[in-house]
Formats: structure tokens, sequence, C-alpha cells
């Protein structure tokens, strides 16, 4: 089972991290990833730039509005993420208490949905076998 | 890769007493990250790998029965390796009278252990080849390849005795046999721990990729009972090659078996249906292929090819995997590649097995005639004599120009050689004529 590890951090705590060493943060960090890398479970990661150059669209209204930040109440911002693959929750847990963050860091831990997750007559499912029955007719016209 | 808010030391404060359930399932998770680590650094310690792997299972029962009271510690490997290590100290002391040797190794070994009770318990320098050492004698040569396998899932993959047992559907005992017998020939053979040397090499990552292969396969395709497939015996292969990608980044078969199984691994979600039965590669719903094990696949394969030592076996199943991976449908797939992919293939690893693969490719590509050529000499041979696959495609192959009662009597032949229950049927109604 996958698990994603969305990180989250309050302001003080980017801010607070900006004024860390540079290097030593790239080198825990560079450490933490490669672990998990050799234990064979890391299968993506990312990290987020600067959240004031992120833009927000909202679905509120009728036309999608595409706004500028800040981000309105959100108190803790993402800002990077890490996907494995592991055979419990509690290997997710014990990787995740692993990562080298300090206070006002958060990681959420989420399990990605599998496709055994959806039942098999999903209408989503059917419509696309549809779609792709349709294509295959076309092929072969 | 993510960057973090601030990288403070974590304390080394035991965390409150919680649910026995819970502290047993964060043994389990530690001892799957950890096991390889700690195995290899005990083995290390004594020079003994049966004797280490004894100690670190000791270890791990004294976790189970003492984390659920005490709490989980904040290092559990640590802990682990620690008490390890004071249960080999204890063993040497109740015979140091016997030798003063290892009377001086014991007072040196609890000096340290004194002195490092929450450093890492590794060198994070040497760790890495110990853990290739590792692996490379649990698939140490000497050994049966159940052997190899049991070894390599307890030991470097961190599987209990019973997890083993239930993903190969033998007794707890067997598989317990299976590693003390194991431990007995390494032992009586005097297999060093040590990575293997130049010369042997190539043909001991061979070993070790036979036996990951092996694994998934049994995953994938079970041999014995009643469920057709066991993704998780799969996924924990694909786990270790990673792994070994990770140790070995310029070991071209080591990216190229990754690629194979995680391409085969994306088609897992449409292999059976509804009812747990086998559905085939032309009848799969490719809606439900998985996306992201695709590109990691490809990516692999990339990753053999940038090594520029062109493909072995493993590379040309992953190149073939990819064509289907990425086709639309049966009808789109790039059949005249995968025909010239099983050409190399066979010039390489040539088995009767991968010629009827061969044959079937060709009929796609070019039709049935070529195909049944490519058959008739297969026959001819007689290398797969009571392999129901042969006369079936033989089957297949006589269908589509026609000949009708030849076609039904190779269906009949391959319905008494089929082994299992829903293929038989299948061809029965094929050689009826249905």
């Amino acid at each position: 089972m996958k698990y994603m590890l969305i990180m989250r951090a309050t302001d003080e705590a980017v801010e607070a991290y900006t004024e860390m060493p540079f290097e030593e943060v790239i080198a825990a960090m560079g450490r933490y990833n490669e672990s998990m890398m050799k234990a064979g479970v890391l299968v993506a990661g990312e990290g987020l730039t600067d959240a004031a150059e992120g833009f927000v669209v909202d679905f509120s209204a009728e036309k999608p509005l595409i706004t500028d930040g800040p981000y309105g109440e959100t108190k803790e911002l993402f800002n990077g993420f890490w996907i494995i693959e592991v055979s419990s929750r509690e290997e997710a847990a014990e990787w995740a208490s692993r990562a080298p963050l300090g206070p006002g860091a958060f990681l959420e831990v989420r399990r990605v949905t599998e496709m055994s997750d959806f039942p098999a007559d999903n209408e989503w499912i059917q419509k696309e076998e549809g779609w792709r029955e349709e294509q295959a007719r076309r092929a072969a016209q | 890769m993510a960057r973090g808010a601030g990288a403070a030391r974590r304390s080394v404060t035991m965390s409150a007493p919680t649910d026995a359930a819970t502290a047993r399932r964060a043994v389990a998770a530690v001892w799957r990250i950890e096991s390889a680590k700690i195995v290899a650094t005990v083995t290390r310690l004594v020079g003994d790998f049966g004797l280490a792997e004894d100690l670190a299972q000791e270890a791990l029962v004294d976790a189970l029965r003492q984390w659920p009271i005490d709490g989980v510690p904040r290092n559990g490997a640590a802990w682990l390796t620690s008490v390890a290590r004071r249960k080999a100290i204890d063993g040497w002391r109740r015979r140091e009278r016997l030798d003063e040797r290892i009377a001086v190794i014991a007072h040196d070994l609890e000096r340290e252990q004194d002195e490092a009770a929450d450093a890492l318990p590794w060198d994070p320098d040497a760790i890495d080849d110990d853990v290739l050492r590792l692996i490379f004698i649990s698939c140490h040569p000497e050994l049966s390849r159940e052997a190899q396998v049991a070894l390599t899932l307890r030991v470097v993959a961190g599987l209990s005795t019973e997890e083993i047992a239930r993903a190969f559907l033998v007794p707890i005992a067997t598989v317990q046999q299976r590693i003390v017998r194991a431990k007995k020939t390494l032992a009586a053979a005097n297999v060093p721990f040590e990575l293997p040397p130049r010369d042997e090499h190539a043909q001991r990552v061979g070993a070790v990729l036979g036996v990951l292969y092996l694994i998934f396969n049994e995953g994938h395709a079970a041999s014995s009972g009643p469920d057709w497939m066991r993704p998780e015996l799969s996924i924990e292969a694909i786990r270790l090659a990673r792994v070994l990608v990770a140790l070995m980044p310029r070991e071209r078969d080591a990216h190229s078996l990754l690629a194979l199984m995680e391409l085969t691994a994306a088609r897992f979600p449409a292999r059976v249906d509804a009812n747990g039965d086998p559905v085939l590669l032309a009848d799969q719903d490719r809606s439900r292929w998985e996306r992201s094990r695709i590109a990691r696949g490809r990516a692999a394969l990339a990753g053999a090819d940038a090594l520029g030592t062109g493909r072995g076996a493993y590379g040309l199943q992953a190149a073939i995997a990819e064509c289907h991976a990425v086709a639309a449908s049966v009808e789109e797939t790039d059949w005249d590649r995968i025909v010239v992919l099983y050409e190399a293939l066979s010039r390489i690893a040539p088995s009767p097995v991968v010629e009827l693969n061969r044959a079937a490719a060709v009929a796609m590509a070019t039709g049935p005639a070529s195909a049944l050529r490519i058959i008739d000499a297969l026959v001819e041979s007689g290398s797969l004599r009571g392999y129901h696959l042969l006369p079936a495609t033989r089957g297949e192959l006589l269908r589509r120009p026609g000949r009708d009662d030849e076609a039904r009597s190779e269906f009949t032949t391959a319905a008494a050689l089929a082994g299992n229950e829903r293929e038989r049927a299948l061809l029965q109604a094929k050689a009826a004529g249905r």
C-alpha cells in the first residue's frame, strides 16, 4: 500500500527554517530521502517553492476564480510531499516520524487509493470502458 | 524532494505505554525497516551470520515482549541492535573461562556498548556494503532455491516465519526448518560474510536477481493454492529490487529486473475479474493498469539503457512489457517490435517457452502461417511435450484460416493436459467448437 506524507508548516516554522544553515537542512533532508530510497520504499517526492509564488483557484462561485496568495484563513501551508510504498500503516508512521522536521511542522499521512478501493461497477470505470471499446472499434475500421 | 522546517534532534525518551497490539505492530514496522541492517551489523560483530541471525531474532522476541509494557523506544533500531549485542556479550561471558581471547573481545564490546547507547547503531559509510553482503549470503549458491527465498524474505525483507509460510502455503515448521538448515549449510561450507570476488560477481548477482524474480512470480502466478495472485509478495520483491538498485546503481540487470517487475505489476489490477478468475492480456481493462507503476518501470528501463551495455534477458522482457504497457489496445500494439525483441531474447536466452511466445507475437504481426512454422518446429523438437499451451496455441493458429477439425483436436489435447480447472473448461469449450 502507498501512503502520501504531506508536509505542512506554520508560518513561524517556515520562517525559522529559512534562518537555519541551508547546507545543514539540505544534508538532513538528503539523508532522510536516501534512507527511504535505500529501503526501497520511496516512489515519489517533490518539494514546493515559496507559497508567495503560488496562486489559488476558488470554485465557490459559478466561474472558478483565480487569486494570488495569501490563502485566506489557511494557517499551515503545504510545502512538499513524499509517496512511499510500505507494508503497513505502522511502517508509514515509522518513516514519517523519522523526517528531519522541527516544531511547527506537521506530516499528514494519507493512504493513496488503489483500484481495489473502487467497485468494479463504478460508473466512471464503466464510462471509461465504453470509451475504450469505441476507440477500439474505430481503430479496427 | 521536500525540504523541512527545522531539523531538530529527536529526543530519546520513551513514549507512554500504548496498547499491546499497537506496540506489536510498531515492533514489526521497525523490524521490516531495520532487520537487514541489524543482522548485518551483528554479523560483523560476532563474525558468524547464523549466530547473528539467532541473536537478532531473540532481540526481536524481547522487543515484542517489552515494548507493549515500556512503550516504543524513540530509536527502535538502536534498541534492537543493542539488545542483540548484549546477548552476544552474555554468551561470550559464559564461555570466557574457556577462552581468554573471547574475554578480551567481550570487555571491549561492553565498553563500546556503554559509549554507544544512543548513537546510530551502525557506521553509515559501511552499512550499505554490509547489507549487500547479507543479500549475497542469503542467496548463496550453496543453498537450495527454497532456502535462498526463505532466508532473503526473513533476513533481508524482515518478514516473519509465519508470513513466509502463509505466502508460500507451507507449514510454519517447514519454513523454520529451511532457515535452520540454510544456516547450517552456510556454516558447514565456511561461507564468509563478504562481497563476492570479482570473477564470481556477475554470477552471484544473477543468483540474487533470480531469487527476487522467483518471489515476484510466486506472487503474481501462484504455483499453488486457491488464490491466483498474492500481490503482497510481488510488491515485496519490487521493494527488494529497489534496494538492490540503490545499493548497486551500476548493475544493469538490477535496473532491468526492477523495470520488468514494475511493468508487470502495473497490470495486476486488471488481471483478475470480480470473481477472482484470471483475465488474459487481450481481455484486460487497460484503464485499470497502474499508470504510476508503468512510469516507474519505464524510468527503470531507461536507467538500465543509460548504462550503455545493451540489454540482457530481463531488459528485453521489460521492453516487451513496455510495448504492451504503452499500447491502448491489442490492435494498436507494436507487434513488429515485440517480434524483434523476442528474436533477440531467443538469441541470448533460448528456451522453448520464449519460442512459443515469439510464435504468438509473429501471429499478431504477420499472421498465423509463419507462426505455425515456429510452432511445428517446437512440436518436432519435443521440448514442450506435456505443456498444454503448445497445443492450445497451435489450435488458435489453425482455427484462424478455418482448419477447424485440426484445431478442435489440438484443443482436446490441450484440455487433457491443463492443470487448472478454469483453463481446462475453457479449452474443452473450444474443442467442442463453441
